[in-house]
């Protein structure tokens, strides 16, 4: 979780949320949260699992170029 | 009763040494609080209560509303970090276990203003053009 705030902290356009998974079940079930950490980036799943920097930064900025709306 | 025990606010406090700038931690709860509310109040009291760099701010999220819209606060318990601006900093739920250590590390971060990521990251990073809002879910460990 670490690094999606670190991703924040480092760009203003981005906002980082912690959701703890059993106090807002809705939002787990809304995403198909299975396992964690599960990251979702604009409402789309990119990553199960930690991933290391490099990685998840290559998922987020690949759902990013291809979808016009986010 | 504290919710962190002698030797961890020990740790806590060595590792707030770091703080370079204020940093205001913001705490949404409500008048009845709900099930995790009290104890994440408590562990931000508690935190807050380490460092002379550190303030915290308790809002009511449905009396605060005014407050809990310029945070984007739509549940709670809820908690923001903030330095000399918002850094997008949120934590929806009691951070406990690693995500403990990962409040202690925002802290930090915000204090010094450094992300503490590699050179290439920040280079892609600064390529983002629009908004995006990461939300990255976990369970207490």
């Amino acid at each position: 979780m670490q690094l999606a705030h670190q991703f924040a902290i480092e760009n203003e356009k981005i906002t980082a949320d912690m959701v703890e998974a059993m106090e807002f079940p809705h939002l787990a079930q809304r995403y198909g949260v299975m396992g964690v950490p599960k990251t979702v980036a604009n409402g789309k799943g990119v990553a199960e699992g930690a991933l290391p920097e490099a990685y998840l930064l290559g998922n987020i900025l690949a759902l990013v170029e291809e979808d016009p709306e986010s | 009763m504290a919710l962190l025990n002698d030797s961890i606010r020990a740790e806590v406090q060595k590792r707030f040494k770091e703080l370079k700038d204020p940093v205001k931690i913001i705490n949404f709860t409500q008048e009845i609080e709900c099930q995790y509310c009290t104890e994440t109040r408590r562990l931000m009291e508690e935190i807050a209560g380490l460092s002379d760099k550190l303030s915290l701010d308790v809002y009511d999220f449905v009396t605060d509303k005014d407050k809990a819209q310029k945070y984007n606060i739509d549940k709670i318990p809820a908690t923001v970090i903030v330095g000399d601006k918002d850094y997008g900093v949120r934590f929806f739920g009691i951070p406990s276990g690693y995500e403990f250590v990962n409040v202690l590390e925002s802290i930090v971060m915000v204090s010094k203003r450094e992300s503490g990521l590699s050179a290439e990251t920040k280079k892609k990073l600064a390529t983002l053009k629009k908004p995006l809002h990461l939300q990255v879910f976990v369970t207490p460990t």
